[in-house]
């Protein structure tokens, strides 16, 4: 071949190449670009639905402290003031609400008020027990369909029959507005109760609480049992027929669907051996036995990333096996195993299927104190919330979508900074 | 004419059903530097390793023979291998300190074994054993610091220290220096030559000038045979087979 024809080859193949190489480029940070759309996307679509819900409407209410309606004197012991008539107080101020109501009005006036009212009037009073005999402004929580419409969530242009509030109650509201006897502050509801019909009232401390016990019995079971079972496949177990079937099925078991664990739980662990059933004990379990896999997975990793030559030091001034690895080994591959086993409870955060077959997709309106309390979760929280047909829920179920994101991102950190911790160079 | 410490008879070793290592029979001796020469793959590394029973972390290997160390047997399966090793320190091709402070590098064997008592004694044979090592002067300031912060030279002479610090009578040492500059390798070539007053080392090397400096007795091997073994001078001057003469003059390996 010539040479000047083998060098002009050469530098059009060349030029080739490095177009190659920049298109290659290019594939890339599209793809990369395109993901990160579809994230900002997704996050604003939660935000923009959900951050109303950490707002509550309030309504202020005239409160007479009768001692006669209440059925209480100023001397009452606290039992008796506990058992103080308080809706007939409540009834009486929202009789009084607008001035010369007519009965109709008071039936349709009533609506617009939380069905959790009794609670706080009774409240401020046992909080305040001087007030008794007189009259209070007292700042109360407002329906939940009141709350939409002024968030703007309901439309009001729609017709009657097909609104949550008619035309008289819509201008009472709109009087109220003008009264400034309505506003919006920090809904410290939602961070403090538990599940409720009534969207006003519904908090997402139930399930939260939920989810932190089921996290805590993960964690508990997986941990010891991840940690045992992957130094024993790592550094004891002898290289045969049978731990070769264990490592490919603890592969298969991590790609199980969860709803199979799921019902696992309910035919051994509710049934057999007859465990209480939506508790966050047996909804740990089984969200321990679907993300063992992955931790041991984790935890062979980093103990298989610990250089042999520090158990070959270990071993060759005297040390035994076992010291070999619980001096050497262990300690090296931790925060390894620790981000593996957070990264497995981020993964059980999340599963909703195999929690609803145990149950823990019941209603239930108290905050757990206990691993055998009944519990909701975050994830099936978010998925009664969805499903439910009140407008309210809508909003909250966007905004739990958004405590269980930052709890996701939180435990994230959490691995990291623990990696950056603890990472030791050799 | 010193005595015999190691004495291997008809070693042979098998990596899975491939051969390593063929009949060998060697007879070390007591403080004397016993260089082990050859090839890469010709087994002396292997060799090394079962006179530790280091090759019982390879699953697939499968050691027959005998190897004696002070008449006793070590090829046997009652052999217990934690004495036997706390017996016979090693030295690994690249410096392996444990991520740990270099006092903690030093003091992990004797904790293990329960050679101390207290704190000060336990101080003295750190102290003790980084002098023999000829690290002491260099590090005594930082022994709280990790002793993978040291350079490669004064890795290697730490993990010496962490050998001597369980007061073997066998130090085995692999490929010590080829992970070394020159001036490291100076200063370990010393450092033998110092602890062969007192120990039993067997080295094995790629360097055939390192050998020829550091060592009293050689031995050549050649795809897993012994092919000669005798006094260094001797082997560099004047070998009686032909394969050694190659070998040494650079014509293969």
């Amino acid at each position: 071949m010539n040479n000047s024809v083998a060098k002009e080859k050469i530098v059009s193949l060349r030029k080739k190449r490095s177009l190659e190489d920049m298109r290659f480029k290019y594939y890339g940070f599209t793809a990369m670009c395109l993901s990160l759309a579809v994230l900002v996307f997704l996050l604003y679509t939660i935000f923009s639905k959900g951050y109303t819900a950490f707002q509550k409407t309030i309504v202020l209410l005239e409160v007479d402290y009768n001692q006669e309606v209440l059925k209480l004197t100023p001397d009452s012991s606290d039992e008796e003031m506990e058992k103080g008539k308080f809706f007939r107080v409540k009834k009486q101020a929202i009789e009084n609400f607008f001035p010369d109501l007519s009965k109709s009005d008071i039936k349709l006036i009533k609506k617009l008020f939380s069905i959790n009212v009794d609670n706080e009037i009774k409240d401020y009073f046992l909080e305040n027990p001087e007030v008794i005999n007189t009259k209070q402004q007292i700042w109360v929580t407002a329906h939940s369909d009141v709350d939409q419409l002024l968030k703007g969530n309901s439309r009001r242009d729609v017709p009657e029959d097909r609104r949550k509030l008619n035309d008289i109650q819509l201008s009472y509201v709109d009087q109220l507005v003008e009264e400034n006897r309505v506003k919006q502050v920090f809904n410290n509801f939602f961070f403090t109760k538990a599940d409720s019909r009534h969207p006003e009232i519904a908090g997402v401390a139930g399930s939260f609480m939920g989810s932190l016990f089921t996290l805590f019995t993960v964690f508990i079971l997986s941990f010891p049992i991840a940690i045992g079972a992957s130094v024993y496949l790592e550094e004891f177990a002898p290289k045969n027929r049978i731990t070769e079937l264990i490592e490919v099925n603890i592969s298969n078991l991590a790609a199980v669907p969860s709803i199979v664990f799921g019902l696992l739980g309910l035919g051994v662990l509710l049934n057999v051996f007859g465990l209480p059933r939506s508790t966050p004990l047996v909804g740990g379990s089984v969200l321990a036995l679907m993300t063992l896999p992955t931790i041991i997975i984790a935890c062979r990793a980093s103990l298989k990333a610990v250089p042999p030559s520090i158990k070959e030091g270990a071993l060759a001034v005297g040390a035994t096996k076992t010291q070999a690895v619980f001096h050497h080994v262990v300690p090296l591959a931790l925060p390894g195993t620790l981000t593996g086993t957070i990264i497995g409870l981020a993964q059980a955060l999340g599963e909703t299927a195999p929690l609803i077959m145990i149950g823990m997709i019941a209603f239930i309106p108290n905050i757990p104190t206990g691993l055998t309390e009944p519990s909701a979760a975050l994830p099936v929280q978010i998925y009664l919330w969805v499903e439910s047909a009140e407008r309210g829920f809508q909003e909250k179920s966007a905004a739990a979508i958004m405590v269980i994101l930052i709890f996701l991102f939180m435990m994230n950190a959490i691995a990291v900074f623990l990696r950056n911790r603890f990472e030791r160079k050799w | 004419m010193s005595n015999s410490k190691i004495l291997a008879n008809g070693v042979d070793v098998y990596y899975g059903s491939k051969q390593a290592l063929f009949g060998i029979s060697m007879d070390i001796k007591e403080k004397e530097v016993t260089a082990l020469i050859g090839p890469s793959g010709c087994g002396k590394s292997t060799f090394l390793r079962c006179i530790n029973r280091m090759n019982d972390l390879i699953e697939i290997c499968k050691v027959s023979g005998s190897i004696k160390v002070d008449n006793e047997e070590i090829i046997s399966s009652s052999t217990d291998v934690v004495s036997l090793r706390s017996k016979i320190g090693m030295v690994f091709q690249k410096p392996n300190p444990f991520p740990k402070s270099i006092f903690d590098n030093v003091a992990y064997g004797p904790t293990i074994h329960g050679l101390v008592d207290s704190k000060n004694e336990l101080e003295e044979i750190v102290h003790s054993s980084l002098k023999k090592a000829g690290l002491f002067n260099e590090v005594k300031d930082r022994l709280n610091e990790p002793g993978t912060s040291l350079s490669g030279g004064q890795q290697q002479r730490l993990c010496i220290a962490r050998a001597i610090a369980v007061n073997p009578e066998i130090i085995l040492m692999d490929e010590p220096c080829s992970a070394l500059d020159p001036i490291a390798t100076a200063i370990i070539e010393e450092l033998i030559d110092e602890l062969r007053l007192n120990y039993t080392i067997v080295i094995v090397t790629h360097s055939m000038q390192q050998a020829a400096r550091v060592s009293q007795k050689t031995s050549f091997f050649h795809l897993g045979e012994l092919i000669e073994t005798g006094d260094t001078k001797k082997i560099f001057t004047n070998p009686d087979n032909s394969k050694t003469q190659d070998y040494i003059t650079g014509r293969f390996g």
